[in-house]
């Protein structure tokens, strides 16, 4: 078959597909859509396992599909199909333009064709090829979950390794026509340390974008002994006391709370569902004054990096609360079209059988002026977290969080172990209570589920002391 | 390409390469579902998907495994290609086999598998849900989370030794989470999920009057006070730590070390004689039963808890080989094999006269708290530790009078709560995960604002 027959009739990654591209969009528009986007994707992953001294799993995994999105004054229709296919991508329009029931196809917008291919896969083709094999892999996971075996109350070591290659194409009726490749890798370790009836349980993830080399360069030994010391300091710890408290929160992941339980308030979806307590509050002060949070999609590696977003546009720097005032939203295309809010380059989907949304990439508290010590030094009666769990937050905007590695302190300093902690409150009560910011931001990785699926993200924030916040035990 | 075509496809491309031994398992879907905004249509969507897993043995019998969505013929070939790659790295410790289950005969009942009604038919019941729903009373002012879908699916298992099944479905779900807002007051969410068949199938009314009547039930509320109380579970957040504490039946979770029980914990008494618990992933309410498992192995009905003894763990090949035993039908198909349970069945035993059966949650007047809906599930568990705080939508009774809950989280341990079970209510109740009484437990530990 000729290549020119194949680019007409099917996408082909790697070739231009601007031809059959704008046949489509042209097809959408001609039939009545404001808007049509295409959002085409092909992946290459994999992920290693590794427990005890063996590697248990290796599971690779590949795919392609498109997500066909089509806009009719403010509401939209999504249709996502493994079928690459002109026949296929065709089908996905109509079904798209049948549901939104648009049967006026007197043409309203005009489609002038695809802009200039920007392609931001050129310099990244290469990064397959310099990943490590799984051989590679596997050999430093068995060296890391081996390292961690430091004594006999170990009683169950593991370590994970995946990597996520995804090539994309997005092309819209503005004119949008983007490639990109994204490289996403990440390695953990847990442990569980057993003595008697005591348990514990210790755990760390690292991650990276865009950085094929970024796993050999890991200190597999610095995060073995620290996943260590974490599970053993917590071995024989006993339940915190319940009560309202000071708290400090440790820095990277720390910043889990402030993603959860603020940043998803401040996403465009939440204004079009009505549940976020900030929709009014732009220029208003939310927070103390010593809280500036920031949300960017450009720190060279981190894992909520982006070259461009699902939707075409290159992420952007938000300023979102500045000292204590909020300054912006996080938006897509569908929130600066419902809400009003101009697009941040934050449109994230986690394949292409999900919309794009608004959502968070390297989100973070800025760094303030105080050292750690001085933050614990202030407190007499209160928990520093260490080390913080998941959490969640409810419809009403309600967060609770779980400690996984915490302290007492007393008069000023760091005691006694606890665990069982959670962290009970809400943003908007919370947020002004953060009186104090520490000089050592760090950022960590993380996935974050919402509307349109997990998406690789980064929380991160100095040590902060919040003034008074409900922790949860027994 | 339909499930036989495939299966002769994946046969061909193996002869091609050589490869002797492989299984696959398939899934492929098509969606329709939509959400509403006051009335209007806020997203419409409809995917159509496939999924295709294939294990390779390589002439070591090690096991490989790929994930797919290319189902082309070149697709499968890679498919194969990479399996037999990654069977180079398979478990020399914990080897893997076909499911010495995989070609007895499986239960086929009735899939009640039903027709599309259509993108256009769903928008329009579930805009007038959101109108019923917001008229139902002044301070609900929005239904921010709301969604109604219908999938069909058909999944497929085959292996190079003979084995063939597959079965098609039909479900369809219905979820309203209302917020209701009162002046100087919190805004309160509640709601409500409905799943059958088909669209037809979901009891829409019910479950409109379900979100309404719980929204509107938490719009008084009180902070309560730290401290131990009595409490009574609700069928769904009994189910819900049962779920989440599922690996003390699992008998992968116990050889990987973090499951609270052991090789040898059959019989271990862990709860009150009154206690049965069972997996029941065929059960006639189960919506989303599956006549087998990821490696073809039949479902079937399992005691887990028998008078409040642990009776049998649920397996996959590879831990029934090791355990001496046969599969459960339990396990997905994976690299690493996974077990999970179904559909948990939670009854009252024959052995229940150390009940106190004077704890009924419609008549009781003495002080306790009602949990509801247990939440955070995934962030408040510590299934190896047995461990959870989590927080709760609930009720504190006292005299006869509830009010609900503002914030409050439940902490303890699992050992402890089974074991500090003092009644079961006779009534089970249907859920969307399995089927439970209320369970009374003493002494649980609540934070709350106050």
């Amino acid at each position: 078959m000729l290549s020119s027959q194949i680019k007409s009739n099917e996408i082909i990654f790697g070739s231009c597909n601007k031809d059959l591209l704008e046949e489509i969009i042209f097809y959408g528009i001609g039939l009545g859509a404001d808007f049509v986007e295409i959002f085409i994707e092909n992946t290459d992953n994999s992920s290693v396992l590794a427990e005890e001294d063996f590697i248990t799993s290796v599971s690779p995994s590949f795919g392609r599909g498109a997500g066909i999105r089509i806009f009719k004054d403010k509401k939209d229709g999504f249709v996502s199909t493994n079928d690459l296919t002109k026949n296929g991508l065709m089908r996905s329009v109509s079904q798209a333009i049948e549901m939104l029931d648009i049967t006026d196809n007197k043409k309203r917008e005009v489609f002038k064709g695809l802009d200039k291919h920007r392609d931001y896969s050129l310099s990244k083709k290469k990064w397959i090829s310099e990943v490590p094999s799984i051989h590679e892999i596997s050999e430093k996971l068995l060296v890391s979950t081996k390292s961690l075996k430091k004594n006999n109350k170990i009683i169950a070591r593991k370590g994970s390794y995946s990597r996520n290659l995804q090539e994309v194409i997005i092309a819209s009726s503005d004119g949008t026509y983007v490639s990109d490749i994204r490289l996403h890798q990440t390695v953990g370790l847990n442990v569980i340390a057993s003595d008697a009836q005591y348990r514990s349980s210790g755990s760390r993830r690292f991650g990276s974008s865009g950085m094929p080399h970024e796993f050999r360069l890991w200190d597999h030994e610095k995060a073995a002994n620290d996943v260590f010391e974490s599970s053993m300091n917590m071995l024989y710890a006993d339940y915190v006391d319940a009560g309202q408290m000071p708290v400090v929160l440790a820095n990277k992941f720390g910043g889990v709370i402030f993603h959860e339980a603020c940043g998803h308030l401040l996403e465009t979806t939440q204004i079009e569902r009505g549940t976020t307590p900030f929709e009014n509050k732009l220029n208003e002060k939310i927070a103390h004054e010593s809280v500036t949070a920031i949300d960017e999609g450009i720190s060279e590696g981190s894992f909520g990096s982006l070259s461009v977003d699902d939707e075409g546009m290159e992420p952007e720097k938000s300023v979102l609360i500045k000292d204590g005032i909020l300054k912006k939203f996080i938006s897509d295309r569908a929130g600066e079209l419902r809400t009003g809010h101009k697009r941040t380059g934050s449109g994230r989907r986690q394949n292409y059988s999900f919309a794009a949304a608004s959502r968070m990439r390297n989100t973070y508290i800025a760094k303030g002026e105080h050292s750690k010590e001085e933050l614990i030094n202030s407190i007499s009666d209160g928990l520093y977290c260490k080390s913080m769990g998941g959490g969640s937050v409810g419809a009403t905007g309600q967060f609770n969080f779980a400690v996984e590695e915490g302290y007492l302190i007393k008069n000023g300093k760091l005691t006694n172990p606890v665990k069982g902690a959670t962290l009970i409150g809400e943003a908007k009560e919370v947020m002004p209570k953060i009186s104090m910011c520490g000089n050592d931001l760090e950022l960590a990785p993380g996935f974050c589920g919402s509307i349109s699926g997990s998406v690789n993200v980064t929380v991160g924030q100095p040590h902060i002391k919040v003034d008074s916040i409900t922790v949860g035990g027994r | 390409m339909n499930s036989k075509e495939i299966t002769t496809q994946i046969t061909k491309a193996a002869d091609s390469l050589n490869l002797k031994k492989w299984d696959y398992g398939a899934s492929f879907s098509n969606d329709y579902s939509v959400q509403v905004d006051k009335g209007e249509a806020k997203q419409l969507k409809a995917s159509q998907k496939q999924v295709l897993t294939i294990r390779v043995w390589n002439e070591s019998n090690l096991v490989g495994i790929t994930t797919t969505s290319d189902i082309s013929e070149s697709g499968i070939k890679k498919a194969l290609n990479q399996a037999n790659i990654a069977s180079d790295f398979g478990n020399k410790n914990e080897r893997t086999e076909f499911s010495p289950l995989a070609k007895d005969p499986i239960e086929v009942k009735d899939s009640k598998k039903r027709n599309p009604v259509g993108i256009k038919k769903l928008l329009t019941l579930l805009r007038e849900a959101e109108v019923k729903l917001l008229e139902s009373h002044e301070s609900i002012k929005s239904v921010p989370y709301n969604g109604l879908s219908e999938s069909f699916y058909e999944r497929v298992y085959a292996n190079s030794d003979g084995a063939f099944r597959s079965y098609t479905k039909s479900q369809a779900a219905l979820y309203l989470y209302a917020r209701a807002e009162e002046k100087n007051k919190k805004p309160r969410s509640s709601g409500s999920v409905k799943l059958g068949y088909g669209v037809e199938d979901i009891d829409i009314e019910s479950c409109i009057k379900d979100a309404s009547n719980k929204t509107i039930s938490h719009l008084n509320y009180s902070s309560i006070k730290t401290h131990k109380y009595l409490i009574c579970f609700s069928p769904e957040s009994f189910l819900t730590i049962i779920n989440a504490f599922s690996s003390m039946f699992n008998a992968r979770s116990i050889l990987d070390g973090v499951s609270l029980s052991n090789k040898n914990s059959i019989g271990e008494k862990l709860s009150t004689e009154a206690l049965n618990i069972y997996d029941d992933g065929l059960h006639e309410k189960n919506i989303s039963s599956s006549p087998f498992d990821g490696e073809g192995t039949p479902t079937k009905r399992l005691c887990l808890i028998n008078k409040g003894r642990l009776e049998n763990f649920i397996h996959s090949e590879s831990t029934a080989r090791i355990f001496k035993t046969m599969p459960t039908g339990h396990a997905g198909l994976g690299s690493k094999v996974s077990v999970s349970p179904d559909w948990i069945v939670v009854e009252k035993s024959a052995e229940n006269s150390d009940l106190k059966s004077s704890l009924d949650h419609s008549t009781y007047e003495g002080e306790f708290v009602y949990i509801e809906e247990l939440n955070a599930i995934h962030a408040g568990v510590r299934a190896s530790q047995g461990s959870f705080s989590l927080p709760f939508d609930g009720w504190l009774y006292k005299k006869g009078e509830k009010i609900s809950i503002e914030s409050a989280t439940v902490a303890g341990d699992i050992k402890y709560l089974l074991k500090n079970i003092v009644n079961i209510e006779s009534n089970q109740k249907v859920t969307t995960s399995g089927i439970s009484p209320h369970i009374w437990v003493d002494e649980l530990s609540i934070t709350g604002d106050a």
